[in-house]
């Protein structure tokens, strides 16, 4: 395990992916873009987990990891079919127009 | 001996009239009501000769309704000798005054309607009586109770029906609740509520241990008692059930319903006697409501009324007879009322419905070249009622009045210038209704057979039926007697008084009766309102009562408190559901803001709690 790029290093970047997945979910208004901020939050994560599965020497990171990415996959295919729908609809890809569930 | 078929046989004619009457005709109404009685009768009679004599109680179970722990209530009938003296009056009187009821009621609206309360009745009156223990008494003692109020409020349209209706049944409901008081301390005191075994377990119990208790049993049975059978403070129901048509009157309100209070206490005789607080004041309430009731009855110009109060007075000259001991003259005197004061409300409907509806005295008169047949079997039941010798009141009220002098003179004195008034009150009804001259304005006529035969019946048995020795019959079960000529004689002579006052009153010298009551002025007016007792019972119970009702329970509690709680939790809900909803803006970032709002507390809340583990 000597030499080997410290743990730290890959929470760190899994932070940095993690805030900008945030920062792009949260600034940035184009729903396409919203979704993959989302996608990059989700492998952020994904990313935590396999590395503290590797450092623990257990499997159970793995498996979340592929969860995840089921879950990933499926809301791609939901939620990519919303957008199509929304665009058909409004003819628009902002979110901020997208705001008529409200009370 | 299927003594279930008693009672289920008008149970059946109440079904068949109840569920098809109104789309049978009339001849197969009356089939089924008359027939279903005079059936009943039938099987009553052939019960009775099959058992005769009736030495031990004969008791059939059928089936098992309540198991509960210790607790085991049957359905049972059972006939003995009072029992068989009471299923005699009902269903013999029941099927004449059902037969009555043909003639009486033909015109009326509601016909079947009428026939199947009356057979309701009849059903449960005859489970009453056959009852063998306490509880099925209570469905039968609250099941005729309930017919009484349906058919005093028969006429619904009428409001003075339906508030009647309504008056009897909630007075009945405070004797009532002082009845199932009473059951409810025997199941715990004796653990059971068949009689047979309440009574055998009340005698074996040493007299200072059973004292205490078995007087408030027995008084809370007098509650029930009171109120059931019409009698001081609860009888105010029973001259406002005049309301109802006259065979209700003359079946539920003179001859069977309102005895019921006497029949219980005479069956529930062995705790009475261990109880003799309870037994005196059986005595006292039946002596001052068998007054009081004379008075007024002398002074009321409705000629039901006055057959009303009369009822309440005698109903007080049954309680003085089981107040005393002399529970067979009490039954004796059940009896002989039966025919009487049925004969006397039967003859008091058909001088109604001869004169279409008329019920004051004062619109009488003169009616009897027009009415003979009424005319002769009403001076029959009058005199029995006055106790003219050797007819039927002449009998049972002597024997009451015996064993009161035997007891305590003074209640004698009492019981026989009652009987004076009573003489005088049911002759002054006479002759203002038959004698003199007519001073109404329709054209009356006598009424058909159907109703002037179960009048001619009833006539001779309130002659002859005091030599029906009841006293003698139920020797084996209530063993004292009392034999005393003079006495008798004493009261059957102030019952003639009585008579030859009213006939100085209202045939020789009518002017008198105005210049007395003139005289008297003041006392006539307490007397004529019955003591203002329904208006001070309005003033002190039933204003306070409603009054109490709106301002507390409806505005106070039911509006105030519940509907304020109700309304308020909804108030509240939407006043923090219209803040809330300020945070659904329907703009995505403000929501995912929120999160990360949300994720940041929660992790400084994590941290300040030391980490996860």
């Amino acid at each position: 395990m000597q030499n080997a790029v410290p743990l730290s290093w890959y929470l760190i970047l899994s932070a940095i992916l993690f805030a900008l997945g945030v920062a792009g979910f949260i600034f940035r208004r184009n729903i396409i873009t919203v979704f993959m901020s989302i996608e990059l939050m989700l492998n952020a994560v994904n990313l935590s987990f396999l590395t503290f599965s590797y450092q623990f020497k257990q499997v159970d990171g793995h498996i979340y990891s592929f969860f995840v990415m089921v879950v990933a996959a499926a809301e791609a295919a939901v939620g990519l079919a919303i957008i199509l729908t929304v665009f058909k609809n409004r003819a628009t890809l902002m979110i901020d127009e997208v705001s008529s569930m409200k009370y | 001996m299927n003594l279930w078929l008693i009672p289920i046989l008008p149970l059946l004619g109440f079904l068949a009239n109840g569920l098809f009457g109104r789309r049978i005709p009339k001849a197969l109404i009356n089939t089924f009501a008359v027939g279903s009685v005079a059936l009943s009768f039938a099987w009553v009679v052939k019960t009775l000769l099959g058992l005769s004599p009736i030495e031990t109680k004969y008791i059939e179970h059928y089936f098992t309704w309540i198991q509960s722990g210790m607790l085991n209530i049957g359905v049972d009938f059972a006939v003995d000798r009072l029992t068989a003296i009471m299923l005699m009056v009902v269903t013999g009187v029941g099927t004449l005054i059902h037969i009555y009821a043909v003639g009486y009621m033909d015109h009326e609206g509601g016909y079947y309607r009428f026939f199947a309360y009356l057979n309701l009745f009849m059903f449960f009156m005859l489970v009453l009586v056959l009852a063998q223990n306490y509880l099925l008494l209570f469905v039968g003692w609250e099941g005729v109770g309930l017919c009484s109020y349906l058919l005093i409020g028969f006429y619904f349209t009428e409001q003075y029906a339906t508030t009647a209706g309504n008056k009897a049944f909630i007075v009945n409901r405070i004797g009532d609740f002082g009845f199932s008081l009473a059951v409810y301390l025997i199941v715990r005191q004796f653990g059971t509520l068949d009689f047979s075994k309440v009574f055998d377990a009340a005698k074996g119990m040493p007299a200072e241990a059973s004292v205490g208790v078995l007087t408030t049993i027995t008084l809370l049975l007098l509650v029930g008692a009171t109120g059931k059978s019409a009698q001081i403070p609860l009888y105010v129901w029973l001259p406002d059930a005049m309301a109802g048509p006259t065979p209700v009157s003359a079946l539920i309100h003179a001859a069977t319903m309102v005895t019921a209070g006497v029949y219980m206490i005479a069956r529930s005789a062995t705790l009475f006697l261990k109880a003799p607080i309870t037994m005196d004041t059986v005595a006292v309430i039946g002596l001052a409501t068998a007054f009081f009731a004379a008075t007024i009855g002398m002074t009321q110009m409705d000629i039901k009324k006055v057959y009303a109060y009369s009822t309440v007075s005698q109903l007080g000259y049954m309680f003085l007879g089981v107040g005393v001991g002399a529970f067979s003259a009490g039954i004796f005197h059940l009896m002989t009322h039966a025919f009487f004061k049925g004969l006397l409300f039967l003859g008091a409907g058909a001088v109604i419905h001869g004169l279409h509806g008329e019920q004051d005295m004062r619109q009488m008169g003169g009616l009897f070249k027009h009415m003979r047949i009424t005319a002769i079997t009403l001076f029959c039941a009058s005199l029995a009622i006055s106790g003219f010798p050797f007819t039927s009141g002449f009998f049972s009220k002597d024997a009451i009045l015996v064993a009161a002098y035997e007891r305590a003179p003074w209640m004698y004195w009492v019981g026989v210038l009652t009987a004076g008034m009573t003489a005088f009150y049911v002759f002054r009804a006479w002759f203002m209704t038959f004698l003199g001259d007519y001073r109404g304005h329709g054209h009356p006529h006598e009424s058909p057979l159907v109703m002037t035969g179960p009048l001619m019946i009833l006539a001779v048995l309130s002659i002859f039926g005091g030599f029906i020795d009841v006293p003698h019959i139920l020797e084996p079960m209530f063993a004292e007697r009392a034999e005393s000529q003079g006495l008798a004689w004493l009261s059957a002579g102030v019952g003639i008084l009585g008579i030859l006052l009213a006939i100085l009153f209202y045939v020789v010298k009518r002017g008198w009766a105005d210049s007395f009551t003139k005289a008297i002025g003041g006392l006539y007016t307490l007397v004529y309102n019955k003591y203002f007792v329904d208006e001070v019972y309005d003033a002190a119970v039933v204003e306070p009562l409603i009054e109490g009702s709106r301002t507390v329970l409806w505005r106070g509690f039911d509006a105030g408190l519940i509907d304020g709680t109700v309304n308020g939790v909804g108030r509240r809900s939407r006043g923090i559901g219209a803040i809330l909803r300020l945070l659904q803006s329907g703009n995505i970032r403000s929501y995912a803001g929120w999160v990360v709002l949300g994720s940041i507390v929660l992790l400084i809340a994590i941290g300040f709690a030391g980490g996860l583990r």
